[in-house]
């Protein structure tokens, strides 16, 4: 590539910076006052695409367009309000988790609604009116619409800038971000703030969606990757900074641009597309920037990272009881093929129901003892499915081998991801893990050669006599099993004990030797690696895989599966794996909305126990104790 | 006395499950400066929060300024004239010095028989606490205990309160800082402000107060004035000290 | 001979000197204060001899290896123990299992995967809650304790790895005056029985003026004073800047 090429490619990452800085600088904001990471803000920017369309084709002309796009900004600031009045408010006081959660569910509801309302096809909006033409910068044509969107970026900026450095409300929001309770003690409506703020985060997003309408089509795809991309702007910048959400998204959109613009590359040995290699190059950015500096380019270490953590009872040893219930279990789910012969459905829905308790317990593994949130585990499973799937068809190992190596692979990826994720906690972490994910995901999706891309692996069926689905669900079983208790083995021996401790109180147990770090990061691999096993098993039982499985959705499906059975107790995952699957088999397959569906279920779960199950089991305990 | 700045009746609150106050009742008159003393853990900082609202779960009736502010919410309470200011302090590092006296500021008021409550400007506040007046650009995270124990009273004085929680101020400061506060709390009494004042120390609330509830597990177990405290060795023996 | 030597201490933040040029020695078995004003430059001080921060310059020599610059965790494994301003134990577990995870963690054993870490020196810890005064709540949960109570777990966690330096920031921090006393008066007894030295900070001066055998004082990041009970009360230049006329505390200034 040419000097003057180079340049052009970095001019055109600039314009694609000011989309990112929008919908960064919207989280980053909200998350700064509400504390609450709204992942439904890249379905926000989504929605400004589409309405910024409808106005622009119904309306038309410069006044359609451009008023379109201001009267998109209101209008998503105002479904913002809403958002913040009629749900959030009533969980500011909730587990973290089930924020996040809550902010997935609009995901899913939005997602839909969008589809029903807009239908399934990319829409591509008009050439924005005036700014139709290009103009030729270092001899090539540069479209004036992609100056105009280089020249807005850095003007709100600046704009925020000033409103929070030199007003009121911005001293007041600044104020709120560090100490809530003590601005309403200090006689601020704290309530009409939170929606005022929520409103302008919104808004920004659907600034931003909006002008994209000019430049790409609205597609129905867009919420997860700008969610996930500006969960990577904002790790990289330093939550709850502007600038360093500006400066964050043009590194991140100038990295893209020019491995794009470098295209193919001949290295004599062999060539590299390196325009497929934005992921790996937006994830090496945020590696080194983490590794220098773990808060962020211009973040700050947060000085209080909330007590979310339910009191949780100390660990006994399985009672008598529980041992004789579970061996009851046992046995019952042995006799299983028997029963099913005149069902066969039912041994199809077993193994299911035992993938996903591998799923839910390793991803409990770290949730739990661990305290780390991590919204990305499908990448762990996908690994495992993957690994196995290609072994099979492409190096044609057998069955037991690939068993073997899906959970090698995926303990590789944990090992590589974690290292970063344990560097960071709460909230961040969520974020660090999603974006982790969805690299996965894209890389899948996006490596043809290797993956098969969109069509995934299929023909991956296991040899004789696993063909047989009773034989194959007694493996399951039996990995299942195995799996459990050797989770359940790791928590009470000292390495699972210096888990907990990390997690209860990291300056403590750094005081008495335990380093935090590496023992999280080890736990992460371990998860990591179980994980990959019910990936690897899920690819036999289907017999392919596709990107559709690894997708956030499953990590999402992981987090409703541990809450609902309860994450401080040990068999929580497994009750809740059974019932989740139980139900996602028989009921949510029958709508074509199923993922709104989902979605209501995780409200209503959130609304109905804002502090968690267990929490509001104790709060009905102390009611009916006299 | 119905003409008491704040008069508190059967105050309860719970933390979760655990109940931590049992039916307070006790009254603040307007000029007076009034200690709740007892142990750590007796609930004196809880009280606090409960008259500002901060416990969600509540019962019992607080009227202030001749008016109801029971199931008010915190920013509510504090436009009524209530200022509150935590023992862990709590300013925003973030902001200036000057910066953190603004988001603290309100409108002047009255007292409910009109007469004006004392109005603060920051030049006031500069006088009243000269280490202030040094540093109006330096960031709260910048400032030394001390002076952030400074920054938290002159914030909750820009609301121009009538009546002022204040919550250990002497706990984990200099000596030397322990008597400006002393001398603090005396000029806002001579200005007409009522203080209720949290305090386990009582060489200082010796110094400033002139009547005492004395707090053990919740329940007010005695009530005086200063001087009665102080001769009474009993009671510093049971509640206070050992 | 001094336990720890620390000889010309200096750490800057954002170009402002917290602690600049601070030497000091604690001689074996002593019990040495450390005041001052906010802001003085006492917590920094603190943070770099745990580890928590590395100093710009200047050395710190325990037993005569140089520690400057370690982690906290390689110092710990050095023999200095230490109790929190905020006390933190380890709320899900029960407060043996606390005790339990250091004696774990002395020995080496924080990898092992298999034997349940319940059963691990449950015998030695009960010993070391015994001498605190807490054998008898050692099977509850430890986030119910009273907070004078995980101030003594805190106690008993800091000696399992029979430290020959115990640093304390602030310990009766949050406490009230008889529970000070208690609380000091167990430190004192159970450091002179096993021979530790004890460096803490402490703002209540009742509880200095009764234990510390020797007291240094630090203004502004520098040590302004350094002497018995006696002489710190009598020095001219640290009741300027930090006694006041001492109608504050009891035991008053004469």
């Amino acid at each position: 590539m040419t000097f003057t090429g180079f340049l052009f490619q970095a001019l055109n990452g600039l314009s694609t910076a000011s989309g990112l800085f929008f919908i960064a600088v919207g989280l980053s904001l909200i998350f700064g006052v509400t504390r609450i990471v709204n992942i439904a803000h890249g379905s926000l920017y989504m929605l400004g695409t589409y309405i910024a369309y409808t106005f622009a084709t119904r309306i038309g002309g410069a006044l359609g367009f451009w008023g379109g796009i201001v009267a998109t900004a209101i209008l998503v600031g105002v479904i913002g309000a809403l958002i913040e009045v009629v749900l959030l408010r009533r969980i500011y006081r909730a587990p973290e988790l089930f924020q996040l959660l809550a902010t997935f569910a609009l995901v899913l509801i939005i997602n839909d609604a969008t589809l029903w309302l807009w239908g399934p096809e990319d829409l591509l909006g008009p050439r924005a009116p005036g700014l139709r033409g290009a103009i030729e910068v270092l001899g090539r044509q540069l479209p004036s619409y992609d100056l105009f969107l280089i020249v807005i970026g850095p003007l709100v900026l600046l704009a925020l800038h000033f409103t929070l450095a030199g007003t009121r409300f911005g001293r007041l929001v600044r104020a709120a971000t560090q100490d809530r309770e003590m601005v309403g003690a200090l006689g601020v409506n704290q309530a009409m703030l939170f929606t005022a703020v929520f409103a302008l985060g919104a808004g920004l997003a659907g600034f931003g969606g909006a002008l994209q309408v000019a430049r790409e089509p609205a597609n129905l795809a867009t919420d997860l990757t700008a969610i996930s991309d500006a969960f990577v702007v904002v790790v990289v910048g330093g939550m709850g900074s502007i600038s360093g959400a500006y400066l964050a998204a043009v590194i991140i959109a100038e990295v893209k641009a020019i491995c794009i613009g470098i295209g193919v590359v001949d290295f004599g040995f062999g060539s590299v597309n390196f325009s497929k290699l934005t992921l790996v190059a937006e994830f090496l950015v945020m590696a080194v920037v983490l590794i220098a500096r773990p808060y962020g380019l211009l973040g700050r270490a947060q000085a209080v990272v909330r007590s979310i953590a339910e009191p949780e009872e100390p660990l006994r040893p399985a009672t008598p009881a529980l041992k004789a219930l579970g061996a009851v279990v046992l046995a019952l789910l042995l006799c299983l093929p028997l029963l099913a012969q005149s069902s066969p459905y039912l041994l199809i829905l077993g193994i299911d129901v035992l993938i996903a308790v591998i799923f839910a317990a390793s991803l409990h593994f770290i949730m739990g003892p661990g305290g780390m949130h991590s919204f990305g585990h499908a990448a762990y499973f996908g690994l495992g499915a993957y690994g196995a799937a290609l072994l099979v068809k492409g190096l044609a190992v057998p069955m037991g081998l690939a068993l073997v190596a899906a959970p090698l692979v995926a303990l590789a990826g944990a090992l590589l991801f974690g290292w970063f994720a344990v560097r960071l906690s709460g909230v961040y972490l969520a974020m660090l893990t999603l974006a982790f994910a969805q690299i996965v995901w894209a890389t899948v999706f996006q490596w043809e050669e290797l993956t098969g891309g969109s069509n995934g692996v299929i023909g991956v069926w296991p040899p004789p006599p696993f063909d047989r689905t009773s034989v194959y669900f007694l493996l399951t079983l039996a990995l299942a099993v195995i799996a459990v208790l050797l989770l359940r083995r790791l928590l009470f021996a000292p390495f699972g004990y210096a888990m907990r401790a990390g997690r209860d109180s990291a300056l403590r147990a750094e005081a008495i030797g335990i380093d935090v770090k590496r023992v999280h990061w080890l736990g992460f691999a371990v998860a990591g690696a179980v994980c990959g096993v019910a990936g690897g098993l899920f690819a036999f039982a289907k017999g392919s895989i596709s990107p559709e499985t690894i997708h956030i959705n499953r990590s999402i499906d992981g987090l409703v599966m541990v809450l609902l059975g309860g994450i401080q107790t040990l068999s929580g995952p497994i009750v809740g794996a059974s019932v989740f699957a139980t139900l996602q088999d028989t009921v949510m397959r029958q709508t074509e909305y199923w993922r709104a569906l989902l979605g209501l279920i995780i409200l209503l779960l959130v609304l109905a126990f804002p502090q968690g199950i267990a929490g509001a089991l104790a709060a009905l305990w102390r009611r009916v104790k006299p | 006395m119905s003409d008491a700045m704040l008069a508190v009746d059967s105050l309860s609150a719970w933390y979760g499950a655990a109940r931590i106050l049992y039916d307070l009742s006790f009254e603040v008159g307007r000029g007076e400066v009034v200690g709740l003393m007892g142990r750590n853990g007796a609930g004196k900082s809880t009280t606090l929060k409960a008259v500002m609202g901060l416990i969600a779960e509540r019962q019992g009736t607080v009227r202030f300024n001749g008016g109801d502010i029971s199931g008010l919410k915190p920013f509510e309470i504090a436009r009524r004239g209530l200022g509150y200011t935590p023992e862990d302090r709590r300013i925003f590092s973030d902001l200036t010095v000057m910066e953190n006296l603004d988001v603290g500021r309100q409108p002047e008021r009255r007292f409910a028989d009109g007469w004006p409550a004392p109005a603060w400007t920051p030049e006031k506040l500069f006088a009243l606490f000269p280490n202030l007046a040094e540093m109006p650009d330096r960031l709260g995270d910048r400032m030394s205990g001390g002076e952030q124990q400074m920054l938290t009273v002159a914030r909750t004085l820009m609301g121009n309160p009538l009546l002022v929680l204040l919550d250990e101020p002497s706990e984990g400061v200099a000596p030397l800082i322990v008597e400006q506060m002393a001398n603090t709390i005396v000029a806002l009494k001579k200005d007409g402000l009522s203080v209720l004042l949290c305090e386990q120390n009582i060489h200082f609330a010796r110094l400033v107060s002139d009547r005492v509830y004395v707090l053990e597990k919740g329940q007010i177990h005695w009530q005086g004035s200063m001087a009665q405290l102080d001769a009474n060795q009993d009671v510093q023996r049971a509640y206070l000290t050992v | 001979m001094s336990v720890l030597e620390v000889r010309s201490l200096s750490k800057a933040f954002g170009g402002v000197r917290a602690v600049s040029e601070v030497s000091f020695a604690i001689g074996q078995g002593q019990f040495l204060a450390m005041i001052g004003p906010n802001g003085a430059g006492k917590t920094t001080c603190f943070n770099i001899i745990n580890g928590q921060l590395a100093p710009d310059s200047g050395d710190m020599l325990l037993a005569g290896k140089n520690i400057a610059g370690l982690q906290p965790r390689a110092i710990w494994r050095l023999g200095v123990g230490r109790t929190f301003q905020v006390a933190a134990t380890f709320g899900s577990m029960t407060v043996v299992e606390n005790v339990q995870m250091a004696l774990i963690s002395h020995a080496g054993e924080i990898y092992r995967l298999w034997r349940p870490a319940a059963s691990r020196h449950r015998e030695a810890a009960l010993a070391l809650l015994e001498q605190v005064g807490m054998r008898q709540a050692a099977d509850r949960p430890s986030r119910e304790l009273a907070y004078g109570d995980v101030k003594r777990v805190e106690l008993a966690i800091a000696l399992a790895n029979e430290p020959r330096l115990l640093l304390m920031d602030e310990p009766t921090a949050g406490m009230g005056a008889g529970e000070r006393h208690d609380l000091i008066a167990l430190v004192k007894r159970l450091v002179v029985e096993r021979g530790i030295s004890v460096l803490f900070t402490e703002h209540s001066m009742d509880v200095v003026f009764a234990f510390a055998d020797r007291i240094i004082v630090l203004a502004r990041g520098r040590l302004i004073a350094d002497g018995d009970a006696a002489a710190i009360r009598d020095n001219a230049q640290v009741r300027e800047v930090y006694f006041g006329t001492g109608k504050t505390f009891a035991g008053a200034v004469s």
